[in-house]
């Protein structure tokens, strides 16, 4: 028998970017239960239209691109694009924006910067920032939640299975007003006249801490990632990069507890999409900065321009506009961080021209 | 330095825990297999210049005996494993990741395996440490561990740096591999001898013996060895790759060894437990090193051992030995998982640096998946040791960005093959940077040969310049020698006049009116250069202040401008005061005088700086050394030229050189103008009678010559000629051949006018062409050996 002729290492670790991917879908699960406690089956149907579309819009470029589809598409990396997009989209969001928002991540994200681990964007933000913009009203009705019956007793809170997939396939069936009503951020930025504990007394978005019911959501995320964190599926640098600058900006701009309050920092780190983002946006590889010290540079970016667009900027919610503009300098941020290489003095840092 | 006080243990970055696979190998302690029938005992088992043969086909020889030697500083000499006869001296299968054969000598085993006579140290210490290096190095040891760097060399790889540390390295990190843990847990006493005699060598402050927490055995063996000598023995976590150089000094000191620098820059020697074995055996038992301990392993032994194997054995018979089974073998691996390379043959033997066979099944090393797309997880950089971002040398390797790979300090990449290992999308990234490494090395190289090219390219053209430069200062100079002759030649036909005619001396040619002669030219000429040379030195002092040998030189080379241009002005006043006809002999021989002292004076200042110089001169004063020289020459030149007219004038021979001169130029006017108009009847009679001048010419001259009283130095350049002879035939050859060919064109295009048979005259045009080809490629030939010459 003739022996094979084979490039060193011969040993193989068992990891598997399949393995990374499914732990990232995994991780997930304890934020879509408690989504789906509170708004129905919204995001349920809305992570299964989502990644029947991812697939099959990578499966057509990948077929166009004449690239092996059965090969890219076990990898993984659709299916979480596309599950982390449905996440970010509001539950019971219409079929069409749904099928916008995928296809725009999947096609102009993804495949059209070559595929997967070459795309300077995050491509679920990319997909996700074209339909906030492009429909800002079907991006901002968040459905009614559970437990909302107390203060507006006329709604009906969360919806079946079978109401929620008429909802979203056929949107002008159920149109009910009043079905959907502001978020915290949303409450708390456009508020200028209560104070924080009048607001949290009068308006139902508010729970505990954060906003209802988000404050729960964001929890769960923070479980998921801490999970992610035990299993070495990233490094903590990103996401506490994030954290800890969205809690010291939030800290230094707090502004008391008034009504031109921006909100306590416990609130910032508990509403909107702020777990999410730290545990499965900022941590994709592809996009994000590739040393140590410089995800810990990209993540604090990102949290500190949440925090400006949140308390200064026309959103209420920034995770995905951060996302991407630190994105832009993730290549930048390589060339200054480069770590020191054994046997060195210092590390060589910037763009090191040679001509 | 005591067992008392256990040392720190650093960290190392990065790093991986493969599965350790070591077990199996370690049941049957160190195994001696059968004696091979044959042996194959490669050239290049080192670093460095393969060995010499000594021996010669159908030599007998016996163990230990020495059968190659050291071909070089950084080399190894080889020794017989056994005792028998060398059968063969040429290429022999080889392990090697390529696969290629290697130069190597065979020997058939008599089975007796005696022993030359060996010479053990009973007592190394009575020896000096030169002189036990001198064992070492005699006994062919090299670094056993993988690298086989000599061991000699190593051991004295900066002669000015005092060691302080010596590091044993027992780590054997690599998975499967047990060696050195079998080395260390049934030959620990001789390894610590071994450490001694290093020790005694070396005269460190401290011992390290560094071996990893999964060998407790031997650390144990280790340590009862070791007993109160000043020697720690430090163990440290089991993590891949502990046991590289670079790793495992930081591990035990926390020290980097600097990129592309020795461990010896920190003072600090490493060596494998198992050079520290070969040794102990060579010099206290006057042992060369002919065996050594390998691993066999692999699921594919029924029997997987450490065997202390003889170097050469061939790898069949040792799998063998292991009980092979051949269905099952899928990848044999010399060295470990991790940095082992493939071998395709069984034939090849083992060699110095075998620390490890791995027969594995294809369930044990599975072929690895196809690779995916990098996704940047980072998991590569967070399992390097060296700190770098293989990601990021990936895509730059990817991209060909050499450049970009350099400054990422691809170099400092030590391929242990962590980021390999880790890669969730398989992707060879050490074949990556294998490669890249090579192509960046291949560059390099081609750089250097291209900057040499260079170099040699600007070196000719200033070689050229200078020469063109030359004959451009010759050709002055005989121009104006021949107008000197033709001034004497008129200044005697107006004297002639004179006494028979009485004509007033002024019909007689004068100078032009405020023009110069020749001569107060060359003094005009001589004063500048005078003046630039004191003018360029005031200068050079200027910028350097402190050099007194420039110093020195400004007052001679004020001296020698002064002078030549009180030279000058003198020749110039006497011009002026002088009846003009007289003047050019008198003025001449009055220069040639002239020119002689400015001559001597101007080599007496070369001598002079020369001799402030000394034997290292600084870039300037060889500066101004070379001006100086060319000066004097030049002024030298001058000299002869002008003496001779003074010398007795053979008017003869004077007569005949310039007739000839004469001759040779309308010859050559008459070649140009045959060469415009070719087939001009007229011109070429002409040519043949002018040639005939010439000949006739050439022949009186060498008549001149032979009964000339002058010596035969001085006509040496008229010798040349038949050189140039044979060009003009050429040339004239060319030309004949060329005003043929443009005949035939012309008869061609007649006839093809004319509307006639056009085939003779095209028949007649390509012999003509051939004939001109022929000329000219004889012309060029003739030019092109001329420009060699």
């Amino acid at each position: 028998m003739a022996l094979v002729r084979m490039t060193s290492p011969h040993a193989k670790g068992s990891n598997h970017t399949q393995t990374i991917m499914l732990w990232v879908l995994g991780a997930t699960l304890p934020g879509i239960a408690v989504l789906t406690w509170f708004y129905g089956f919204g995001t349920l149907i809305n992570i299964l239209y989502a990644s029947a579309v991812a697939l099959l819009v990578e499966s057509l470029i990948l077929a166009i691109r004449k690239r092996p589809i059965g090969f890219y598409l076990r990898d993984g990396s659709a299916l979480v694009t596309a599950w982390l997009l449905a996440l970010a989209l509001p539950p019971y969001a219409p079929w069409w924006l749904t099928l916008i928002a995928v296809s725009f991540a999947i096609v102009f994200g993804k495949q059209l910067y070559g595929g997967l681990g070459q795309n300077p964007f995050n491509p679920a933000m990319l997909g996700y920032v074209v339909v906030l913009i492009s429909f800002p009203v079907e991006m901002t009705s968040w459905p009614a939640w559970r437990g909302i019956e107390a203060v507006v007793p006329d709604v009906h809170a969360t919806l079946g299975l079978l109401d929620g997939v008429s909802r979203i396939f056929l949107p002008v069936s159920g149109e009910i007003d009043g079905w959907t009503l502001a978020t915290a951020l949303d409450v708390v930025k456009t508020n200028n006249s209560l104070t924080m504990t009048e607001l949290q007394a009068t308006s139902p978005a508010f729970g505990q801490f954060a906003g209802y019911g988000w404050e729960w959501v964001n929890l769960a995320y923070l479980l998921g990632g801490l999970v992610l964190l035990y299993k070495r599926i990233y490094s903590w640098h990103a996401p506490v990069g994030m954290l800890a600058a969205l809690a010291v900006m939030s800290l230094l701009f707090w502004n008391g507890s008034g009504s031109d309050s921006n909100g306590s920092p416990l609130f910032h780190l508990f509403s909107g999409a702020t777990m999410l983002g730290a545990f499965f946006i900022i941590t994709d590889p592809v996009s994000g900065a590739t040393s140590k010290q410089g995800r810990l540079i990209f993540g604090a970016g990102v949290g500190i321009l949440v925090y400006v667009i949140r308390a200064w900027g026309g959103y209420p919610d920034a995770v995905a506009f951060a996302v991407l503009l630190m994105n832009l300098a993730a290549p930048t941020i390589d060339y200054y961080s480069t770590p020191r290489t054994y046997g060195h003095s210092k590390a060589k840092r910037g763009m090191g021209k040679t001509d | 330095m005591t067992a008392a006080s256990p040392i720190r243990i650093w960290d190392i970055p990065g790093g991986i825990h493969p599965q350790e696979n070591k077990l199996q190998s370690l049941g049957h302690g160190i195994e001696t297999p059968p004696l091979p029938r044959e042996l194959i005992v490669p050239l290049q088992q080192h670093i460095g210049a393969r060995a010499e043969p000594c021996v010669a086909v159908g030599d007998k020889v016996l163990k230990g005996q020495l059968i190659a030697e050291a071909s070089g500083f950084v080399s190894c000499p080889l020794h017989a494993p056994t005792s028998g006869t060398v059968t063969a001296i040429g290429p022999a299968p080889y392990p090697h990741a390529s696969g290629l054969e290697e130069w190597a000598i065979r020997i058939e085993a008599d089975g007796e395996d005696r022993w030359c006579e060996l010479d053990p140290i009973s007592d190394f210490r009575a020896l000096e440490p030169a002189a036990l290096l001198d064992i070492i190095r005699a006994s062919g040891i090299s670094g056993l561990g993988g690298a086989g760097f000599p061991t000699a060399v190593k051991l004295k790889a900066r002669p000015e740096q005092k060691i302080h540390t010596l590091i044993v390295n027992g780590t054997e990190c690599e998975p499967y591999i047990t060696a050195d843990d079998s080395a260390m847990r049934y030959r620990a006493e001789q390894i610590v001898s071994g450490i001694e005699v290093l020790m005694h060598i070396l005269r460190p402050e401290q011992v390290l013996i560094g071996i990893e927490d999964n060998k407790p055995e031997a650390i144990e063996a280790m340590r009862a060895a070791v007993g109160e000598r000043p020697m720690q023995v430090v163990v440290f976590p089991t993590k891949y790759p502990s046991g590289g150089e670079k790793q495992l000094i930081q591990i035990l000191t926390g020290k980097e060894v600097p990129s592309g620098g020795l461990p010896a820059d920190l003072g600090m020697v490493c060596q494998n437990v198992g050079t520290l074995l070969a040794i102990h055996d060579a010099v206290v038992l006057g042992q060369p090193l002919i065996k050594r301990i390998t691993t066999l392993t692999g699921d594919a032994l029924s029997h997987p051992t450490n065997v202390e194997a003889l170097i050469g054995t061939p790898i069949r018979e040792l799998l063998t030995f292991a009980g092979l089974q051949p269905e099952k073998l899928y990848r044999l691996v010399m060295g470990g998982p991790m940095m082992g390379f493939t071998l395709q043959s069984m034939d090849a033997p083992i060699v110095k640096t075998t620390n490890c066979l791995l027969a594995g099944s294809k369930a044990e090393l599975p072929p690895p998946p196809p690779a995916q797309p990098c996704i940047r997880c980072g998991l590569c950089a967070e399992a390097c040791p060296a700190s770098l971002l293989p990601q990021q040398l990936h895509f730059f390797a990817l991209g060909k960005d050499y450049d970009q790979l350099k400054r990422q300090n691809l170099f400092d990449c030590i391929e242990c093959g962590a980021c390999s290992y880790v890669c969730p999308s398989s992707i060879p990234l050490v074949q990556y940077y294998r490669a890249a490494k090579s192509e960046i090395r291949a560059l390099d190289l081609q750089q250097h040969k291209a900057d040499h090219s260079r170099q040699r390219f600007e070196h000719r053209q200033e070689r050229l310049q200078r020469e063109a430069e030359q004959k451009e200062r010759d050709r002055i100079a005989r121009a104006e020698k021949a107008a000197r002759l033709k001034a004497a030649k008129e200044a005697e036909a107006a004297k002639q006049a004179d006494s028979d005619a009485a004509v007033p001396a002024a019909d007689a040619p004068a100078p032009k009116a405020g023009g110069l002669t020749p001569e107060q030219k060359q003094l005009k000429i001589a004063a500048a250069t005078a003046q630039m040379a004191l003018k360029k030195a005031q200068k050079q002092l200027t910028a350097n202040p402190d050099n007194a040998d420039l110093q020195a030189q400004i007052p001679q080379l004020e001296q020698a401008a002064r002078e030549a241009q009180e030279a000058f002005d003198k020749a110039q006043g006497e011009v002026s005061n002088q009846p003009a006809a007289p003047a050019p002999q008198a003025a001449g021989e009055d220069d040639a005088k002239k020119l002689k002292i400015e001559a001597a004076m101007l080599r007496a200042a070369l001598k002079k700086a020369e001799r402030a110089a000394g034997d290292n001169p600084s870039d300037q004063q060889q500066a101004e050394i070379a001006k100086l020289r060319e000066q004097a020459e030049a002024a030298e030149a001058r000299v002869p030229a002008t003496a001779a007219a003074k010398k007795p004038v053979d008017e003869t021979l004077k007569q005949a050189k310039l007739d000839l001169a004469m001759a040779r130029a309308a010859t050559r006017k008459t070649e140009r103008a045959l060469a415009e108009s070719p087939d001009d009847a007229d011109l070429q009679a002409q040519l043949a009678t002018q040639q005939q001048a010439l000949s006739a010419a050439e022949k009186a001259l060498h008549e001149a010559e032979n009964s000339s009283p002058i010596p035969p130095p001085e006509r040496q350049r008229v010798d040349k000629k038949p050189v140039d002879e044979q060009l003009r035939e050429l040339k004239t050859n060319l030309a004949t051949t060329k005003a043929d060919f443009k005949r035939a064109e012309r008869e061609l295009k007649d006839a093809t006018e004319a509307g006639g048979d056009t085939a003779a005259a095209e028949r007649e045009l390509a012999t003509r062409r051939a004939a001109l080809d022929v000329a000219a490629k004889a012309f060029a030939d003739y030019m092109a050996s001329k420009e060699t010459n």
